[in-house]
């Protein structure tokens, strides 16, 4: 099975990547641009029986690894 | 007296650590491979130097937080050793949960590199005890990710138990609420993002430093 993890920073936290792509969108002319957010997507393969068994397993990476909850949220795909 | 400092891929304050411990306390050093699994015998203070751990892949010191030697290094905090995380330091003990917070991205997405002057929040740790009586030191940043961020809760807690050590007179990173360095619970393990092991002589500039190791050899 092949899983995606999107990681972002929380939404309380502040994102200052994402703030400068906005300023630079902007300055390129996309005025309209707003709320840019800066994350990062790890994919990979993992053997497993089922979806639902690999999700758990990604989320526990996540928990210990992949993400860093206290100021991080992430999202995971798996197919 | 005896230390160590742990040696990760990509550390590079890990020489600088070893001169400033022993030229301003005498203490012996002893430097720690990150894939070894015990600490030497008997040890007083462990450092985490600065650097790029591991080239700061996935997030600062995510990497170097798992890496063999830490469960030697978590196991010896739970015990009451001395433990002082400088700078990347500072990020892997964040990451490692042996403090709480994190460090992110600085505020003006800037690598800042400068002296900076500190307000010595609590002199009563056994790593600052011997600035009492002084309210300020002089110590160096250089980090890109510097920016201390913890949720309401958590920087409340840290104001009202004393964990908060140092802070900036003047932010240079955005950090929360100007935090510089911070203490777990028990007190014995400290994180700052400033560099005493570079204002340990006053050739550098500042010898504050030195008191810092001095303090957390003194009350070991």
């Amino acid at each position: 099975m092949r899983a995606t993890v999107h990681v972002y920073l929380k939404p309380g936290v502040l994102d200052v990547q994402g703030k400068a792509v906005q300023q630079a969108l902007h300055g390129l002319g996309w005025a309209d641009v707003s709320s840019v957010r800066v994350g990062r997507t790890i994919e990979f393969d993992l053997a497993a029986s089922d979806v639902a068994s690999a999700e758990a397993e990604v989320k526990a990476m996540c928990d210990k690894l992949l993400a860093n909850t206290v100021i991080e949220s992430y999202r995971v795909e798996v197919a | 007296m005896k230390a160590a400092v742990i040696v990760f891929p990509g550390s590079n304050c890990d020489r600088d650590c070893k001169v400033a411990i022993e030229r301003s306390t005498g203490a012996h050093v002893d430097m720690v491979w990150h894939g070894d699994t015990a600490l030497p015998d008997k040890v007083d203070l462990i450092v985490l130097p600065g650097g790029f751990s591991y080239g700061d892949y996935l997030r600062c010191g995510a990497m170097a937080a798992l890496s063999p030697v830490m469960a030697a290094v978590k196991a010896a905090a739970e015990r009451g050793v001395a433990t002082v995380g400088i700078c990347n330091g500072f990020q892997v003990l964040c990451e490692a949960q042996m403090l709480p917070g994190a460090l992110l991205r600085n505020a003006q997405l800037k690598y800042v590199c400068k002296s900076v002057e500190l307000d010595v929040t609590n002199a009563k740790t056994r790593f600052t005890a011997g600035y009492a009586g002084r309210r300020q030191v002089v110590m160096t940043v250089g980090n890109g990710e510097g920016n201390f961020f913890a949720d309401d809760t958590t920087l409340e807690r840290l104001e009202g138990e004393g964990q908060v050590v140092f802070r900036y007179l003047d932010n240079p990173n955005g950090s929360a609420r100007g935090i510089a360095g911070i203490v777990n619970e028990a007190g014995n393990v400290l994180g700052l993002m400033p560099h005493p092991d570079r204002a340990f002589e006053a050739e550098l500039g500042s010898a504050d430093g030195a008191i810092l190791f001095q303090s957390a050899l003194a009350s070991a």
